[in-house]
């Protein structure tokens, strides 16, 4: 474990070199037609990767794969060097990959600290899940407020905060972030974009980040990957995709 | 007055029983959205276990023990090697196998043991303690109250308090979620399984000497009221299984004492109808809206 808290402390401009996620030739699906056809994607370690695209794209699938909820047909997933093929779902949490799942999981009839404290049951270490839950705390004072509160007392923003803490509470080096906009008033979604962009800065955390909301997407992301029908249409730069209309015509119709 | 204030003793001791087996019943709801029909055969199974432990040792602790570790051993089992594999998307699928379930273990005990009735001893005397003339409960009876109190403060300790707890619950809440979160969810209800079969298995070692006897059938009616009691209760709620047990042990007591034992079966059923008719999610039902 202490392995991986150094790597996640590690400063951004050493690990912006190195790879953290590698997808090639990724194909999966539900039933005989494939939802990803032949998916290549890499992710830099200390960065933010926004995946775009309309409904049906496969930015969902794409995540269920990658944290293991969708067995792929063909390709290869490689995180932090190692194969991720026939991991057990429950295993990648303790490899430091950590997966929001979208309408964010929620588990509505437990507390908020149950809620937290599931996220760190998997640490042998009491001491270490108790200092990282203070931690997510410290992050989130709305949360504090409302340790005792069930899960469905929540507003909308406090569940994506608790979503969000939860995945936080393992340390994560590379966070699964699928959809964290949905439903959100623009000023709680402008909070939680920054939350990553503080996230990413301070601590080196990796997010591959699936939105609908290009625009705030875009405005945290470093890399953005389009989709359409299952497949990768382009990679590039956010910046780049942010600021050349014709390129953003083309990819996302505005 | 002697009479009711008696009744009402009886039924309160009947009515633990009752309670401990529909919170067996509950746990397993609650882990696996499964009614388990075979849960009175497997109950029995393991007091056969009892059985044979006490009249090889001549002890009956011996013999509980080996009741409430053969009721983990079984739940362990049937979910293993018979449950898991059952098609969930169909509630049918679950009941035809757990129905299966029955008469198969009902089938190998009667060929084992033979389908008579075996005597089953208690530790305690059943002799009804008297007060002011009235006899209230008997030694074991307490005994039954102990035994009742200690599994359900154990359970709600064991949910509420404990990272196992916990896991189980989120767990059963949601699965998906808690793999994503590095919960063993396959284990967890493994576990689900196990502990409401050894509940099951007390409460059958605590019963069955006070009807009949050991028998392949000896947990039938029983399981019908506490199924009664467990919907009474909710069927999700373990505080509604304490309360349901109780109150059908009441009525039961009631039914049986004024009305006559025959009775009794068929008050057991016009309960089930009317709470089935009346409050189909049960009293406790909570109506907490799932809006994840």
């Amino acid at each position: 474990m202490t392995a991986d808290t150094t790597t996640a402390a590690a400063p951004r401009a050493g690990a912006t070199a190195d790879v953290i996620l590698r997808v090639s030739g990724l194909t999966a699906g539900y039933g005989a037609a494939p939802v990803l056809s032949d998916i290549d994607l890499t992710v830099r370690a200390g960065t933010i990767a926004a995946v775009l695209g309309a409904n049906g794209a496969g930015k969902t699938t794409l995540l269920r794969t990658l944290s293991g909820l969708v067995r792929p047909s063909a390709g290869e997933i490689v995180f932090g060097g190692q194969p991720l093929r026939d991991v057990p779902v429950e295993q990648l949490v303790r490899r430091g990959m950590a997966h929001v799942p979208e309408g964010r999981g929620v588990v509505a009839e437990l507390t908020v600290d149950e809620n937290l404290r599931l996220g760190g049951l998997w640490r042998r270490d009491r001491a270490d899940a108790a200092q990282a839950l203070a931690e997510v705390y410290e992050l989130f004072p709305p949360l504090a407020q409302r340790r005792r509160h069930a899960g469905h007392q929540l507003s909308g923003g406090e569940r994506q905060m608790l979503a969000l803490g939860r995945a936080l509470v393992a340390r994560p080096r590379l966070l699964l972030l699928d959809e964290p906009s949905l439903g959100l008033a623009p000023r709680v979604i402008a909070q939680i974009m920054g939350l990553l962009r503080e996230l990413r800065d301070r601590t080196g955390l990796t997010v591959l980040l699936v939105e609908q909301n290009v625009r705030s997407a875009l405005s945290v992301a470093d890399e953005a990957v389009v989709m359409s029908l299952g497949r990768v249409v382009t990679a590039t730069s956010a910046d780049r995709l942010r600021d050349d209309e014709e390129l953003r015509h083309a990819y996302l119709g505005f | 007055m002697d009479r009711f204030v008696f009744l009402t003793f009886d039924g309160l001791s009947k009515g633990a029983v009752l309670a401990a087996f529909a919170l067996a019943l509950v746990l397993i709801w609650r882990a696996a959205r499964i009614v388990n029909f075979a849960q009175g055969a497997m109950a029995v199974a393991a007091a056969y276990a009892a059985y044979s432990v006490t009249s090889a040792t001549g002890s009956y602790w011996l013999g509980f023990g080996a009741a409430l570790v053969g009721g983990l051993l079984i739940g362990l089992v049937v979910e293993r090697a018979v449950m898991r594999f059952v098609d969930h998307t169909s509630p049918l699928a679950e009941v035809i196998v757990a129905l299966g379930l029955v008469l198969v273990l009902q089938a190998v005990l009667g060929m084992v043991y033979g389908n008579e009735f075996l005597p089953a001893g208690t530790p305690f005397s059943r002799t009804a303690l008297t007060a002011g003339g009235v006899p209230l409960l008997s030694r074991y009876d307490l005994f039954v109250f102990g035994a009742v109190l200690l599994v359900v403060v154990g359970l709600a300790l064991l949910f509420t308090r404990t990272p196992v707890g916990l896991r189980m619950r989120a767990s059963a809440f949601a699965p998906e979620v808690s793999r994503l979160l590095g919960v063993n969810v396959g284990g967890m209800l493994t576990l689900g399984w196990a502990l409401a079969s050894a509940v099951g298995a007390l409460a059958a070692m605590l019963v069955i000497p006070t009807e009949l006897g050991l028998h392949p059938h000896a947990m039938d009616l029983v399981f019908v009221s506490a199924f009664t009691a467990a919907v009474v209760g909710g069927l999700d709620s373990p505080p509604g299984a304490v309360v349901g047990g109780l109150a059908v042990g009441l009525i039961l007591s009631y039914v049986s004492g004024y009305l006559g034992s025959d009775v009794t079966p068929m008050a057991v059923l016009v309960l089930l109808l009317a709470v089935l008719l009346v409050r189909p999610g049960g009293l406790f039902s909570s109506t907490v809206a799932r809006q994840v």
